[in-house]
């Protein structure tokens, strides 16, 4: 294969977003390198509004805005490669592929790492029991229902209350599944209002402070063992639904080096969206937990943007690593900010719900401080251009409560 | 597939019992020239206490000295390592450190060591000091006191072994049959007649090795137990593959009497695992997994390997197994019934079956005259073990169908047909992998549902109306 100057892993809203980027600027060839057998990423398998509006000023359902964006990746020139998977990134850079010929090798000039992310699946979580069929996240139930025609259950429990939730009880009621109940150990439903509201518009209960004990059924989910603070209780069902708490799909990043950030679960990036292997660079949900895919495709346009710049030698040297000196913090990227950079902002989350101020501590001793009062799942934007020069170390001043 | 009510046959041996025991002694008893039948209540081979276990080809090192359960294991472990390559059987040979981390557990390394001597393991390193055993595993909590090396502990993996041997056995001539329990038998004093819930089988010599169920099966066959079983629980927690780079040795805990402990060791397919667990137990079938007893697991080990505190589990796992109360293997011929029993192999099973279907050949070799097969067919299985080549990186792979474990679509296809096809979802994952990585299945299920659709008793999903 011809070496293209840029090649792109991950054909969701991040990478493809680049990719016209890159073209409409005339770097060329570019190549768009995605495992599943059609381009597109996680839209693809979500039948439902709202997608597009950043983008193109209009409201697509999933599939069709994966569509829209394919077609203009097309139309700009971009190579797609599809049903490919990359499994290992070498120093030069150098990409291994694998697909239906066996293996493969690229050596490109620029790599763009946009392998999204994926839903917590039951293992990593405190749920007990057996391991019938019929446990199932979010991403599972929308490709079955989407992509196959297919349901996995038809009265699941559904745990979790992110957004992602609400987008797999639209999906439920697509396919004629009528889920049993939503369960939320914590004590509200995590997702804002009106999602929130959608239980219970659709008559499914909503048991806040409850969490899933254990599975029982040895071939299929026969019940689910709740837990709450009047005890356990046994529940009938025939599937769970295991939704949200979403993690970088980073294995490519471990298995090569490059260094990552155990607090986004992603690449350590500076502002231009540079990772600690010379000519790589990372955008989109790998960079942390969920974003939207307008979001993401944003950041695929910014990314563009710094390796445009880099390909004709003029970036800059990486700024230094941010510091979180206090585990409210719960991460914050890019991990080298710049005001000077394709994304001059510092995108911070808290790890708990909390008040107080985020103070910013540079080189020199001198000191900002940033009035929050946020939660984990909410977004906290700062621009780079206001925090002190010098490596920042951010700590956090609770307001008494 | 063949029913038992289509064959009249008169089998030579019925082997009761499809877990890694009774794969391994219908393949010996096959390649000695006996017609061999294997019955199997469940969809699929190694549905019970085969099905979870440390992955770990053990050298016996430890057994009690003058054991039954010693002796198969030095015979199992030679055989293995003789035959493994025509298998096309991975075999890595990793080496164990039995590690002391209190002064009591050091004082007790010599003696340990005097014991693997006797037992023919004579290849164990004296007692090591902390600082050579950090310099072997250097991500070892350093506070450990002292060690001693096992160079011969392997992994292999646990699945595709037995899936040889009865893969050999079958091609070779024997006859699997599964979804099929024994209900009952009685031997006329020339064969057995065994009922089973798809009609009678015939066979001139009945080996009960049904694992868990053993007693059960010997209470059908003879009226009569000589042990109770009372399975014993192993939890396990798998790690993902970038946490495999933390530990190259088998790292095994000082052993007591009841057990080997809590053992942190790479996978052949890539992994790191930490158990199992001891519990007891009185069910038979159902092996749950406990949260809490899963986070004592985690904790367990990141205080043996500090850095696993920030890797991934991959999954979770729980299996059974067939303690008794005897210490020792029951393995027992029944004198003028042309039967054997082969009972409690609790927890070295993987490592001594290859051993225990020699022994169990010798106790029945008299029985009937047969001539060995002179020119066996060797069937080769597909690699999973990740140091050796895979599928994906071959042409013609169909494209990889399950990411995380990174099983193509040939793959898939090949496990779902051929002599010993997968007969349930969890016989398939046995043999390709397929979701057993860190997604779960999360992102292949869909695609997955579609090519088994027909081809598996229990289908993955309906159709949405």
């Amino acid at each position: 294969m011809s070496a293209p100057r840029v090649a792109i892993v991950g054909g969701g809203p991040a990478g493809l977003s680049a990719a016209i980027a890159l073209r409409r600027t005339g770097i060329g060839p570019v190549i768009v390198i995605d495992r599943d057998p059609a381009p597109g990423g996680i839209p693809r398998h979500c039948g439902h509004y709202p997608f597009g509006w950043r983008e193109f000023r209009r409201l697509y359902r999933g599939p069709d805005y994966a569509r829209r964006l394919v077609a203009e990746a097309r139309a700009a020139g971009v190579t797609i490669l599809s049903a490919t998977t990359v499994t290992a990134i070498h120093a030069g850079p150098v990409l291994e592929l694998s697909s239906h010929d066996g293996l493969s090798s690229l050596l490109p000039e620029r790599v763009l790492l946009a392998t999204g992310c994926r839903e917590t699946p039951r293992a990593p979580r405190a749920v007990g029991g057996t391991k019938p069929a019929g446990i199932a996240t979010t991403g599972t139930l929308q490709t079955m229902v989407y992509g196959s025609g297919l349901r996995p259950f038809r009265a699941p429990v559904i745990l979790g209350t992110e957004l992602v939730a609400f987008s797999a009880l639209i999906t439920a009621t697509h396919a004629g599944i009528r889920p049993v109940a939503m369960v939320e150990p914590g004590p509200r439903a995590t997702a804002r209002f009106p999602a929130a509201l959608f239980p219970s518009l659709h008559g499914i209960p909503l048991l806040t402070g409850t969490s899933v004990e254990a599975v029982e059924g040895h071939d299929k989910v026969e019940a689910v063992i709740l837990r709450d603070r009047n005890g356990t209780r046994r529940l009938v069902c025939d599937g769970l639904l295991v939704t949200g708490r979403f993690r970088p799909d980073a294995v490519l990043l471990r298995d090569s080096g490059i260094e990552a950030d155990p607090a986004t679960g992603g690449p350590v990036v500076d502002a231009w969206g540079r990772t600690s292997l010379d000519g790589v660079f990372a955008a989109g949900n790998l960079l942390r937990p969920a974003e939207t895919a307008g979001w993401c495709w944003d950041e695929g346009r910014r990314v563009a943007g710094a390796i445009a710049a880099s390909l004709a030698g003029g970036l800059p040297a990486p700024p230094p690593r941010l510091t979180l000196a206090d585990p409210v913090l719960g991460w914050a990227m890019p991990q080298r900010p710049s005001a000077a950079g394709t994304e001059p902002r510092l995108h911070l989350r808290l790890s708990r719900p909390a008040r107080g101020q985020v103070v910013a501590t540079g080189g020199a001793g001198d000191r900002v401080g940033f009035a929050v009062d946020s939660r984990p799942e909410r977004r906290i934007v700062l621009e780079a251009a206001t925090l002190p020069a010098g490596p920042v170390t951010l700590t956090f001043r609770e307001d008494p409560a | 597939m063949v029913r038992a009510q289509d064959t009249d046959d008169l089998f030579d041996a019925a082997v009761i019992g499809g877990g890694v025991i009774g794969c391994a002694i219908a393949r010996r008893l096959t390649l000695e020239g006996w017609r061999t039948v294997l019955i199997e209540k469940a969809a699929d081979i190694l549905d019970g206490a085969s099905k979870g276990n440390s992955a770990i080809l053990h050298t016996g090192f430890d057994a009690p000295e003058g054991s039954v359960e010693q002796a198969c294991i030095v015979e199992g472990y030679a055989e293995y390592r003789a035959i493994h390559e025509r298998l096309n059987l991975p075999l890595d040979e990793a080496g164990a450190l039995v590690i002391a981390w209190t002064d009591a557990e050091a004082a007790s390394l010599p003696a340990l060591i005097a014991q693997a001597r006797t037992n023919g393991v004579t290849d164990v390193s004296p007692p090591l000091t902390p600082a050579q055993v950090l310099a072997l595993e250097p991500n070892l909590n350093p506070s450990l006191r002292s060690a001693f090396r096992v160079p011969r502990e392997s992994l292999i993996d646990p699945w595709s072994a037995p899936l040889a041997y009865i893969l050999q056995a079958v091609e070779n001539g024997a006859v699997l049959l599964r979804g099929t329990e024994v209900t009952g038998g009685a031997f006329d004093g020339s064969e057995w007649r065994l009922e089973t819930t798809s009609g009678v089988v015939r066979a001139r010599v009945a080996i009960n090795c049904a694992g868990n169920w053993g007693d059960v099966v010997d209470e059908r066959l003879f009226g009569a137990r000589d042990f109770t079983l009372r399975p014993r629980k192993g939890q396990f927690v798998v790690y993902d593959k970038p946490a495999s780079r933390l530990a190259r040795h088998i790292l095994l805990p000082v052993p007591n009497k009841i057990t080997k402990g809590v053992v942190v060791c790479r996978t052949v397919f890539g992994n790191l695992l930490v158990g199992p667990t001891a519990e007891d137990q009185d069910d038979r079938e159902a092996a749950t997994l406990v949260p809490e007893t899963l986070e004592a697991l985690k904790r367990r080990g990141a205080e043996i390997l500090p850095a696993l505190a920030r890797e991934e589990v991959t999954a979770i796992y729980a299996g059974l197994r067939p303690a008794t109360e005897f210490k020792d293997y029951r393995i027992k011929a029944h004198e003028g019934r042309n039967a054997v029993t082969v009972g409690g192999i609790r927890s070295t099973g993987l490592s001594s079956a290859l051993g225990t279907a020699a022994h169990v050949w010798r106790l029945c070799a008299g029985l009937l005259d047969r001539a060995a097969l002179p020119d066996p067919l060797w069937p080769r299985v597909p690699n999973l073990a990740e140091a050796l080549p895979r599928g994906w990186q071959a042409p013609d792979n169909g494209g990889i169908l399950c990411h995380c474990e990174r099983v193509t679509r040939a793959e898939v296809e090949a496990a779902l047909s051929g002599p010993v096809p997968a007969g349930s979802l969890a016989g398939l994952k046995r043999r390709t992998r397929v979701t057993m990585g860190r997604c779960q299945g999360n992102w292949c299920a869909a695609t997955l549902a579609q090519v088994t659709r027909g081809r598996l008793p229990c289908p993955m999903a309906e159709a949405v109306e």
